[in-house]
């Protein structure tokens, strides 16, 4: 089986095999790696339970973050939804929900999987989840959904950037985003080309979009974004579903990515030295936790080399 | 290599640390790919040519879906575990006493990225995704050992993730490691006891401290080459001629044990470590 280095390769492996996109991702990977299928298959399922239960863990367990920014806000939104009163929708507020949820259990030190990274881990799972929830569909399209987004994920990863110190957020929610359209078009049988528009269509309406966290801290404004990005990628997935293509191919916007990450200033890329960070109010947030003792319930450190041992 | 038949450089992203993939011509019709240990710095991209392997390491779906880790940072908590647990294998036990002096982004930012919690707890052997990661303070007082950490300055050439951990046994013994977090969880161990190293942790691998002498290397091969293991990547490393050496093994199988004992015993190997990918 060849290498995956492009979108287009993706599509060409998917042809030959005349099966779906994540079909042949997980094909693809039990070769490269040389596995068994089955094996691949099982430890992709470790990963859906993980994103499952940070999805629940999230929504009934609301915690304050390390940082003290964010907390309890995936419990608010689903508290709109079950009255009935969100305009988005059942799906897109649970999306939303299940978003901020697994960024909330991130920021908390909970237990996630980076998707593709843990500042971009709640899109992936609030649109994969919340759309097989609407759907009732089985675990196994999940899974296959999954290898698409991961498929989707390797090409920019090879191609571009996953890291926001390297790329901005357009490298993490831009990628997860992208990641999360095509794996739901995957979910609802789409063709390996509707998911590369729908990542296509995504990836593009990411591109320039900056990392200024507050603080340096995973939490503002990651979680929140992660929420809205869920709707986009939804949005996405619908779209090319209904045959709208994008007119630049995703490999080209994979390329155009890189090049705006690297003319980014570096003040923009994860260094907390621009954008939202040095904001008046971003400034007072991180002046008050870099003073603060860390929220949790465990013994703070001892500093200093005059200090010996801890207590 | 001149810069005039490298063609096609292609960074792999920071998930891959600062190697970069190099499509060399060496004739119009024959390509070949190396991988290449290479740092940028101000633009200026260091080669290392001693890196120079077959093939380019293939991607997996699951260094993109993954690793599935405690949050909320993969390169400050993650990262930061895997250094700590490597750490904690090289010496060989559960310290009694361990000293992490913290760099750059993590002596600044370490607290709410509970880089703190991450490293003590890879220390005390968690893995990055153990739910007691966000307590190893609180393990760490359970089990007896105590730790310190001091923010300093490591040097301009190192990356901005980088810690140096002193570690000393219930023995008294002193053990230092400096790595570094180079983003999505991946680590690099830079130094080990002072002689400067460079690996991943991403396979088996086997970490030797011996003499610099004629026939070790040999010794530690032909107990590997007995055993069935594959190597997959070989480095050595050393201070000073005739001094203190490391040997770095990275294979894709395991390392059985006894083989581990067996280079032990070779003359001029002081130790011998196994280190299982995380």
């Amino acid at each position: 089986m060849a290498l995956i280095n492009s979108a287009r390769d993706l599509l060409e492996l998917a042809r030959a095999h005349n099966t779906s996109l994540g079909k042949v991702v997980a094909l693809a990977e039990a070769e490269s790696q040389q596995r068994a299928l089955d094996d691949v298959v099982e430890q992709m399922a470790v990963s859906l339970e993980v994103m499952k239960s940070a999805a629940a863990q999230g929504i009934l367990h609301p915690r304050r973050s390390v940082g003290g920014l964010i907390g309890g806000e995936a419990s608010m939104l689903t508290e709109l939804r079950d009255s009935g009163k969100a305009i988005s929708g059942a799906v897109m507020s649970r999306a939303m929900a299940i978003a901020l949820a697994v960024s909330e259990v991130n920021a908390s030190m909970g237990k996630i999987v980076a998707a593709p990274t843990a500042g971009a881990c709640g899109i992936l799972p609030g649109a994969l989840l919340a759309a097989a929830e609407a759907l009732d569909a089985p675990d196994t399209k999940m899974l296959d959904a999954l290898f698409a987004a991961s498929g989707i994920g390797l090409v920019i990863a090879k191609n571009a950037t996953l890291s926001g110190a390297e790329g901005g957020c357009q490298a993490e929610c831009g990628a997860a985003t992208s990641m999360a359209a095509a794996a739901c078009v995957e979910l609802l049988d789409g063709t390996p080309e509707q998911c590369v528009e729908a990542a296509a269509l995504a990836l593009k309406n990411e591109l320039g979009l900056v990392c200024d966290p507050i603080a340096g801290l995973v939490e503002v404004p990651c979680a929140k974004r992660n929420a809205v990005k869920v709707v986009e990628a939804i949005a996405c997935a619908d779209m090319a579903r209904a045959g709208i293509k994008s007119v630049i191919p995703f490999d080209e916007i994979v390329d155009a990515m890189y090049k705006i990450g690297r003319e980014m200033p570096v003040t923009l890329k994860e260094t907390a030295l621009g954008g939202l960070a040095v904001t008046p109010t971003g400034s007072r947030l991180a002046l008050e936790i870099h003073d603060a003792q860390p929220s949790v319930e465990c013994p703070p450190p001892v500093f200093g080399e005059n200090k010996q041992g801890a207590r | 290599m001149s810069a005039s038949n490298v063609e096609g450089m292609r960074r792999h992203s920071a998930r891959a640390g600062y190697y970069v993939s190099v499509h060399v011509m060496v004739s119009p019709q024959r390509w070949c790919i190396k991988r290449l240990c290479a740092r940028a710095r101000d633009g200026i991209i260091r080669v290392d040519t001693g890196m120079e392997v077959a093939s380019v390491k293939q991607y997996s779906c699951f260094d993109i879906l993954g690793p599935i880790m405690i949050g909320p940072s993969s390169s400050h908590t993650a990262g930061a575990a895997r250094l700590g647990r490597v750490a904690r294998v090289i010496s060989g036990s559960t310290p009694k006493k361990v000293t992490f002096y913290l760099h750059g982004s993590f002596a600044a930012t370490h607290r709410g990225h509970g880089t703190d919690k991450a490293l003590l707890a890879g220390v005390l052997g968690m893995l990055p995704d153990d739910e007691l990661l966000p307590c190893s303070f609180e393990e760490a007082q359970k089990l007896g050992v105590t730790y310190q950490l001091i923010p300093r300055d490591l040097g301009q050439d190192v990356h901005p993730n980088t810690v140096l951990i002193e570690l000393e046994s219930s023995g008294g013994e002193i053990t230092r490691i400096t790595g570094s977090s180079t983003g999505a969880g991946k680590i690099r161990i830079v130094a080990l006891d002072g002689l400067p190293v460079d690996f991943s942790g991403d396979y088996h691998t086997l970490v030797t401290l011996h003499e610099d002498k004629p026939g070790v290397v040999a010794g530690v091969t032909q107990e590997l080459a007995r055993a069935g293991v594959n190597i997959a990547y070989m480095r050595v490393f050393r201070d000073q001629r005739g001094k203190n050496a490391c040997m770095v093994i990275e294979s894709d199988g395991s390392f059985p044990d006894d083989t581990r004992k067996r280079i032990e015993t070779i003359t001029g190997v002081r130790r011998a470590v196994v280190l299982e990918p995380v």
